[in-house]
């Protein structure tokens, strides 16, 4: 069966304004302001009713430029890799802190992404996280928080 | 005038300033040559390093990234036939032919002098035209604002939807949505944030910027890395040829530049339309303009034809600073995330800032003759050596854009969660470019969100809650006529289009 994506993306789109503009009427506002021409909550009853239309037209109308993707030819494996090293990446870097999570990522990545030169790897990871620490926290004097350098008494 | 370009030139020509134009400059040609990666995602890379300057030189720096990505597009048109940014795909119908027979070095150095003066016309242009505006300006009430935020958002769906305009629309509106979490700006009444409190200040634009368009932009690489559609069909990076350029096509160059210069300002000066639609129109005109011998050549190595879309475009780049410095809406994508790295700087861009910041609105134009003919000076003898950098293995691109992109989160917020939410809307925003709905209508919407329902709460106040003030003020309604016609025209395209 042939699925229109676009279609699929365009009714999600749809629920999401359903939904948006549920939320955007519970928005709670002062009772000085329920009547109010203009208050917290008009902006975005205007933004769900505009959803609507759009996506609701985009599913109404035909689609003459279906877009058709060719899911064989696309890496979905070596993106959900990345994506999911930078999920854990996202949850280190503050316990551990940025040197060594940073540089774990990249090596991590440059690994599954199919790089094998070890050297390079290492030289692009370790040594050019800690030069592009120095340069923020450094010279350009941005805070950079890093337990595990800290406890190791390199940064303060 | 002339003392405000004084102040400009005392700005811009500090030492530290030139040397962040010059940065600005080489990184900008870097990663604006890199296929995928163009200006928006070389300045939302650069936003977090801005944030240790001033505003001056943060802006200096971010308007010396554009022009070298914008450059550094046309690198990668002309020698892999890779567009790096669509306001450089023009240039690929004629430098990649001529890169194709033998004058790649040839076709560069083209490409480097007519973006060099287009720039410094434009530059010219928005010297005299900057000041002016501005004292216009200041007599826009909120209504003829509001307007002129509709027309924005309208015009840039317009233009950047390839003919799919409500999807163009979709994002518009998505953007919007996503800039109305967070705490109402005059009640203080939190909006969406569903009791986290990591979303009472809202959404960072910064996350905004960085999960559409580098991160995102990064993943959508590694997914189409095996479409034969994309693979680059590469001239060799190692024997560029001569970069010297004859009396005859210099000739033809000097006949081409004032023109489509003129032409690249006025449609970059044009809410949502860009160097894109410069550079289309510019090499269309020229085609009518040159003598049919020439028509003959166009597609297959013209001069005409590789320095018109090049000086358009540039030129279209300096004109987008106009509605940016004089109104303080942007004009289109990039200089939507210039508008938010300002407000990040604690700085309103619009009629005033002239007057109260003259600094930053000086030294930003000054800042541009400067980057332009460093630009030249950096670029035109490095060509053979920067053309190597298309080379880079993306098993190393890629994990570095990643890095970028999260340290620039990681820096600002020290939060987990703005670091999960970055990689979300990544992934959904990677999902969503596969199937052509565009990101930069987005962005502009996401950075106009804020003051758009500020002008449209005042004047519906003013109104005493009637949208009458939409035609009250004939401002207001040539500006709304316009966004009218611009949606007909949409409307009528897409039914003759069927038809």
């Amino acid at each position: 069966m042939n699925i229109n994506t676009t279609k699929i993306i365009s009714l999600l789109f749809f629920i999401f304004s359903a939904f948006y503009l549920y939320t955007a009427y519970q928005i709670q506002v002062f009772a000085f302001d329920e009547n109010a021409p203009f208050n917290a909550r008009t902006f975005p009853i205007y933004l769900g009713y505009a959803g609507l239309f759009f996506s609701g037209l985009k599913l109404i109308l035909p689609d003459p430029n279906t877009i058709k993707v060719e899911h064989k030819t696309l890496e979905y494996k070596k993106t959900a890799i990345l994506v999911l090293i930078a999920i854990i990446y996202g949850a280190t870097i503050l316990k551990v802190g940025y040197f060594l999570t940073t540089s774990i990522f990249l090596i991590a990545s440059y690994y599954f992404l199919g790089e094998r030169r070890w050297l390079l790897m290492f030289m692009l990871s370790f040594p050019f996280v800690a030069a592009f620490m120095y340069l923020l926290h450094g010279v350009l004097d941005i805070y950079l928080r890093d337990p595990f350098l800290k406890m190791l008494g390199v940064m303060g | 005038m002339i003392e405000g370009i004084l102040i400009g030139l005392t700005t811009a020509l500090t030492f530290q300033n030139i040397f962040m134009v010059m940065i600005g400059c080489f990184f900008g040609t870097i990663i604006g040559m890199l296929p995928g990666l163009g200006p928006m995602t070389a300045i939302a890379l650069m936003i977090p390093i801005t944030y240790g300057f001033d505003p001056a030189t943060g802006l200096i720096l971010m308007a010396g990234v554009y022009y070298g990505a914008v450059f550094g597009g046309s690198t990668s048109s002309i020698l892999l036939n890779a567009p790096g940014v669509p306001g450089t795909v023009a240039t690929s119908f004629d430098g990649y032919p001529m890169a194709q027979q033998g004058k790649a070095g040839k076709a560069l150095a083209i490409a480097a002098w007519s973006s060099f003066a287009g720039g410094t016309l434009a530059a010219i242009y928005l010297l005299f035209m900057a000041p002016s505006l501005s004292k216009v300006s200041l007599s826009f009430r909120s209504p003829d604002y509001f307007a002129l935020m509709i027309l924005g958002l309208t015009a840039i769906a317009a233009f950047s939807s390839k003919g799919q305009f409500i999807k163009a629309m979709m994002m518009v509106v998505l953007g919007l949505m996503l800039a109305s979490v967070g705490q109402d700006s005059l009640s203080d009444i939190t909006r969406f944030t569903f009791n986290n409190m990591n979303l009472t200040d809202g959404i960072s634009f910064v996350l905004v910027v960085m999960a559409t368009f580098a991160m995102s932009e990064a993943l959508t690489i590694i997914l189409k890395r095996n479409d034969p559609t994309a693979a680059a069909k590469q001239v060799s990076l190692t024997e560029l040829g001569s970069i010297r350029i004859n009396k005859e096509e210099r000739a033809k160059m000097l006949k081409t530049i004032p023109r489509t210069s003129i032409i690249g300002f006025i449609i970059g000066v044009l809410p949502g339309a860009g160097a894109t639609i410069a550079s289309f129109l510019a090499y269309g005109m020229e085609r009518n303009l040159v003598k049919d011998e020439e028509k003959e050549k166009f597609g297959k190595g013209s001069v005409h034809g590789l320095a018109a879309p090049e000086t358009a475009n540039n030129a279209a780049c300096s004109g987008a600073f106009v509605p940016l410095l004089t109104l303080g809406i942007p004009g289109s994508g990039t200089t939507a995330v210039m508008l938010g790295a300002l407000l990040g700087f604690g700085i309103q861009p619009g009629p005033r800032l002239y007057m109260t910041n003259p600094e930053i609105f000086w030294s930003v134009i000054m800042s541009m003759y400067i980057g332009m003919v460093i630009l030249l000076i950096l670029n035109l003898p490095l060509i053979p050596y920067i053309a190597r950098i298309l080379a880079v293995p993306k098993n190393y691109l890629i994990p570095l854009i990643l890095f970028f992109s999260i340290t620039g989160i990681y820096v600002m917020s020290f939060n987990n969660f703005d670091i999960y939410l970055m990689i979300g809307i990544a992934v959904i925003a990677t999902f969503m470019r596969l199937y052509d709905f565009p990101m930069p209508p987005l962005i502009l919407a996401f950075v106009l969100g804020g003051l758009m329902e500020e002008n449209l709460r005042r004047s519906l106040l003013l109104s005493d809650g009637s949208w009458t003030f939409l035609w009250d003020r004939t401002l207001t309604a040539c500006i709304l006529a316009t966004t009218i016609l611009i949606v007909g025209w949409q409307i009528y395209k897409t039914f003759s289009k069927k038809n």
